[in-house]
């Protein structure tokens, strides 16, 4: 099995490659059935490994890569039950919006050059999961932002479009930068950057160690930078700029959970580093709350879903910041069904109004799109953490470790629920409910074509019962998930002690309190949007100040506008026309100037007169005779 | 003997190429520098993994100074070699218009090819000294007659400037031969010895001598100031040979000669030294990021990359030294393509100002593609050729000095910043009225872009077989000190 394991990320790099060469020689449907294909090839391999992998890990290698002395790196392989389980999402999830695409980018002049990007993209993001050691994972890791590059600027004549996947790339790369160094001071540390080396040899180290919890806030902030999170997360919303399946493979249901991976796999060197934990739950929790609480006013059917992302992934950082990986992974797995189909819903829903996003502009588009109307409404109730909809189960593990770790983590939590329930619902009465508020005339909403809403009915059926493997011991599951995923984890768990979990009937009163609050949050938007019919303002309009602070999103971006890019500009033409032209130049100009200075009074003395030579020469040599004699 | 002949090869070809026909002219400079290009390939796929000088031929030159045609290869001397014998045809078939007395033209190129591999191979302190000047005169004439409106001023001070640089060392050469045993010698292993045996302070003074001349060739920040002027004006081939090999003479003179001769002068001054070098990383890129003028912002960039180089060859570690090595390939590599690629837009256009730019990617996909692939390259992408020297690099500095090493750092994302502002304003977006009449890559230009690109990603991917070669060297150096 393993060795055709390895083959799993190779399928679609040849798809990339054939397609991106023969690019439009290629019918369009050609290329389509290709780069379909050769993703449910590796979704079937990855599902043989994951059907075989039982808990336990193999390495398969491949190629040494680089080496320096006894520093190397190589091209090789790790297949456990976490990448197992990613593999899955990635190449599942993956299949599903490459058959959707094939409708909605079906009469795109570029249609080809789409289909190579998306197997690039999935190529480097199953490098990432398979990689087996840090280096090699930072190679997936940097692929991906690259592809995100491609695919957000993809309709490249658009100049917003270009900023936003310029944006991306270079917010990417701070947090790279720092991902980098992490690296780096493994190698230091540990001599390696292999899993097998350094995980074992970490398990030596006391708790709280310098090193390791430098090495892992620097890993962390190669995470915010991937996952989106405070202060690198403005990057995920301007990132809708790309078409609306690139918003769901990458920005949704895999790239960004990059950075979770990457914590839970580094699972043991943050369970000795308690102050990154802290950092890790600290952050993700409130940029879920943040996030969230941008989302609630957006009027982009796109930009809230993005902002539900950036909060989402919070939810899961906390969940690592707590020590349940697992249920981490869990909410990874959940979010990746959920995510997809709100996005490709809400593809469908634009596809069906020939390009409309605003939310302002819809309305009563059940009648009319029933089977997307469907399936976003499974979704809706999937994030929103409605039993038994998938995400209620993952959330709630999450929320319930956050309770037993700090009580007011878990309150942040709980508010952050309420304001998802809250967007999302507004989202999806303001979209399908009502009347429709465009213009009839010029638009004729239609449903999509059912190779995009048979990937949505398949997604729909995951959120709806995906939840069920992780159901836990408190409401009479048996959490199949965490018992997978517990070879793993088990080192990291030991390392922290945890407190003991909370009791079941403790347990299911927190979910109680969850879903309580959770449905008058519904009940709040049903009230304002259906009963009062209530409609956002429309652009401009003077809106109350928390309203508009919110809506304007906090004026992060120009802050970072005014903060940092304008004044590296202005320190550019600085150095470009003080220092280097002014300064450094002057005075190697001096030199030459001062050289010819002195040869100007020089000059004087070659007079063209031989007396006067004849009298130098003979003064010379009484000198030289004189201090000779001295 | 093998390196001898390799001299002489090109040597011969450039007299010949004097008296070829007119017409000819191109053809025969291309060819001449492709059979070199195979030797040299051949020199390189049967060189034997070894810490030793190969194919070494000694032959007494003066006998009364003791100086020797001393010459021979090495692992890092080799991958130089190679770097030089494979851009050199490159930038020769690069060429797209007829020039003015093109027989000179390309009969310089090939005497520098010639030179370059010199500084190269040479053994002998004093040849070192001889082929570093005769590579100056080639560049020096191609730039004054062949380079843009502004080129007598300054070439005039390009000139002076490496001239004064080259003659601190000349002095530097002549204090380590008069400290060698009685009958002097300008022997590489003698030079070294001597070096050695001098006290600190004498050391530390040598070292700033050599460093003076290293340091504008290269240059390092703040020796900068004749490179942004002369790669602008340079015609396009002129600035390839500048910044694709003639630079890296600064680099392989610190390695070769500098350090190995001045251990104590660099326990001194590599601090200092490895700031200067970070501070313009920094500076150059950050610089790089207004500039309008397409050359002039890749010439800043080039003086970023190349302070990384500088620094990592500083810390003086295994990791530093070889990412330096391999920086110096796919540096040289990126940057040919990419002077290239500005060469193919100006002719086109007529212009290199970048927001004159713009929907190129509209008009030549393939063109777009080809620079977005080595475009990626310079900003060390995993799995391009840029990555494995930076990264090891930064971790060569990082190991020397950690705030150095993460400072250093910044330059992935500097780059990232002025390189991709610089894609997106002249390949992205609408076109321009400059850029509405835009046709893809010709055949010719084809056969120069394409196997720059292969050589991104081979060398991303399998940086061993350039990494191996070296690395016995490096060690047998890293020992020695």
């Amino acid at each position: 099995m393993n060795q055709y394991a390895a083959l799993i990320p190779f399928f679609p790099l040849a798809g990339f490659v054939i397609i991106g060469l023969m690019n439009t020689k290629l019918p369009k449907n050609v290329a389509a059935i290709l780069a379909c294909g050769m993703l449910l090839i590796s979704f079937c391999l990855s599902l043989g490994v994951f059907m075989n992998i039982s808990g336990q890990s193999n390495e398969v290698q491949l190629a040494p890569w680089i080496s320096v002395g006894s520093f190397s790196a190589s091209f090789t392989f790790l297949l456990d039950p976490l990448s197992s389980i990613f593999l899955m999402i990635i190449t599942g999830v993956g299949f599903l919006i490459h058959v959707y695409s094939v409708g909605y980018m079906h009469d795109d002049e570029k249609h080809n050059i789409f289909f190579a990007y998306l197997n690039l993209f999935v190529f480097f993001m199953l490098i990432l999961v398979l990689a087996s050691s840090y280096l090699l994972m930072f190679v997936g890791w940097e692929g991906v932002g690259l592809c995100s590059y491609l695919l957000i600027g993809f309709w490249f004549k658009n100049k917003s479009y270009n900023d936003a996947a310029k944006k991306a790339f270079v917010m990417n790369r701070i947090g790279d930068l720092g991902f980098l160094l992490g690296i780096i001071l493994l190698f230091i540390t540990f001599g390696s950057s292999d899993y097998h080396i350094i995980f074992p040899k970490a398990q030596g180290f006391m708790s709280g160690d310098g090193m390791i919890t430098a090495i892992t806030l620097l890993l962390f902030v190669g995470a915010i930078g991937k996952s989106a999170q405070i202060p690198l997360y403005t990057w995920l919303p301007d990132a809708m700029a790309g078409p609306t399946p690139v918003s769901a493979l990458i920005h949704a249901a895999t790239m960004v959970t990059a950075g979770i991976y990457m914590v839970a796999r580094s699972g043991i060197l943050y369970a000795l580093a308690p102050v990154s934990m802290f950092v890790v739950a600290l952050i993700g929790v409130v940029t879920a709350v943040f996030a969230a609480s941008i989302a609630l006013t957006q009027n982009d059917i796109k930009k809230v879903l993005a902002y539900s992302t950036v909060s989402q992934l919070g939810y899961m950082f906390l969940g690592l910041g707590v020590g349940a990986f697992s249920a981490s992974v869990f909410h990874v797995m959940t979010h990746a069904f959920f995510k997809a189909l709100l996005f490709l819903g809400a593809g469908s829903v634009i596809h069906g109004l020939a390009g409309e996003q605003d939310i302002r502009n819809m309305g009563g588009l059940r009648k009319k799109l029933p089977i997307t109307f469907l399936t976003f409404l499974v979704a809706t109730f999937a994030i929103a953490g409605i039993p038994p909809f998938s995400g209620f189960f993952s959330k709630d593990e999450i929320l319930a470790h956050a309770f037993t770790s700090n009580k007011l983590f878990w309150v942040l939590g709980v508010i952050g629920s309420m304001m998802t329930a809250f967007y999302m619902f507004r989202l999806l009465f303001l979209t399908f409910y009502g009347t429709y508020r465009g213009n009839e005339h010029k638009v004729h909403a239609h449903e999509s074509p059912k190779v995009m809403t048979i990937p949505l009915i398949i997604l729909a059926i995951l959120s709806t019962i995906g939840g069920f493997v992780g159901v836990p011991e408190s409401l009479g599951g048996s959490s199949q998930i965490s018992h997978f995923l517990d070879p793993v984890f088990k080192p990291a768990q030991d390392k922290m002690m945890l407190l003991e979990g909370s009791s079941s009937v403790s347990e299911v009163a927190l979910m109680g309190i969850t879903v309580a609050v959770v449905l008058a949050s519904i009940l709040l938007a049903w009230y304002l949007y259906i009963s009062r019919k209530r409609v956002p303002a429309a652009e401009g309009a003077r809106l109350p100040a928390l309203q508009n602070l919110s809506y304007h999103k906090y004026y992060i971006d120009e802050i970072y506008t005014a903060l940092i890019t304008k004044p590296l500009d202005k320190l550019s033409e600085f150095f470009k026309n003080i220092v280097d032209n002014k300064l450094i130049d002057g005075i190697v100009n001096l030199s030459g100037k001062a050289t010819e200075a002195v040869s100007d009074l020089m000059r004087f003395v070659q007079t063209g007169n031989v007396d006067f030579y004849l009298l130098a020469m003979v003064i010379g040599i009484a000198c030289i005779l004189f201090f000779k004699l001295m | 003997m093998e390196t001898i002949a390799l001299l002489l090869i090109l040597f011969a070809f450039a007299v010949m190429g004097l008296f070829v026909p007119i017409r000819y002219g191109n053809r025969f400079a291309f060819i001449s520098s492709l059979i070199v290009f195979a030797y040299s390939l051949y020199l390189f796929l049967t060189f034997p993994i070894s810490a030793e000088y190969q194919y070494v031929a000694d032959y007494s030159w003066v006998q009364s100074l003791g100086i020797h045609f001393k010459v021979g290869i090495d692992g890092i001397s080799i991958l130089l070699v190679m770097l030089t014998t494979f851009l050199t045809p490159l930038i020769i078939f690069s060429v797209r218009k007829s020039e003015p007395r093109p027989r000179a033209f390309y009969s310089l190129i090939l005497f520098m090819e010639m030179a370059l591999i010199g500084v190269f191979v040479s053994m002998d302190g004093f040849l070192f000294y001889i082929f570093w000047e005769i590579a100056l005169i080639p560049i020096y004439f191609i730039c004054l007659l062949w380079g843009g409106k502004d080129r007598v001023k300054i070439t005039l001070k390009f000139f002076i400037y490496t001239i004064a640089g080259s003659l601190f060392m000349l002095v530097a050469l002549i204090y380590l031969y008069l400290h060698t045993p009685a009958q002097h010698s300008f022997d590489i292993s003698a030079l070294y010895a001597a070096g050695k045996s001098l006290d600190p302070h004498a050391q530390s003074i040598l070292f700033w001598f050599f460093f003076l001349a290293f340091g504008i060739k290269m240059p390092v920040f703040p020796l900068h100031t004749w490179q942004p002027d002369t790669y602008t004006d340079a015609p396009t081939q002129g600035t390839m040979m500048l910044s694709g090999i003639m630079l890296k003479m600064g680099i392989y003179g610190l390695i070769r000669w500098m350090i190995p001769m001045l251990p104590q002068g660099l326990a001194q001054n590599a601090e200092c030294m490895l700031w200067l070098a970070v501070a313009g990383i920094i500076y150059a890129g950050i610089i790089a990021f207004t500039q309008k003028d397409m050359k002039r912002l890749f010439a800043y960039s080039s003086i970023a990359h190349v302070g990384l180089i500088a620094a990592g060859i500083f810390a003086f570690n295994g990791q530093g030294l070889q990412g330096g090595i391999i920086q110096m390939l796919s540096h040289g590599i990126n940057v040919v393509g990419l002077f290239f690629i500005i060469d193919i837009i100006q002719s086109r256009t007529g212009t290199r100002n970048i927001p004159s730019l713009g929907g190129i990617r509209l008009k030549a996909p393939y063109l777009a593609t080809v620079f977005a692939i080595i475009m990626l390259g310079a900003i060390a992408l995993p799995l391009t050729d840029g990555f494995p020297g930076e990264f090891l690099l930064i971790s060569g500095v990082f190991k020397f000095n950690n705030i150095a090493g993460a400072v250093a750092g910044f330059t992935i994302i500097i780059g990232a910043v002025y390189m991709l502002r610089t894609y997106q304003n002249s390949m992205l977006g609408e076109t321009s009225v400059e850029t509405d009449n835009f046709t893809d890559l010709t055949m010719t230009e084809k056969t120069v872009l394409i196997p720059i690109v292969i050589m991104v990603i081979l060398i991303g991917v399998w940086p061993n077989l350039f990494l191996k070669v070296s690395e016995p060297a490096i060690m047998k150096l890293l020992s020695g000190i």
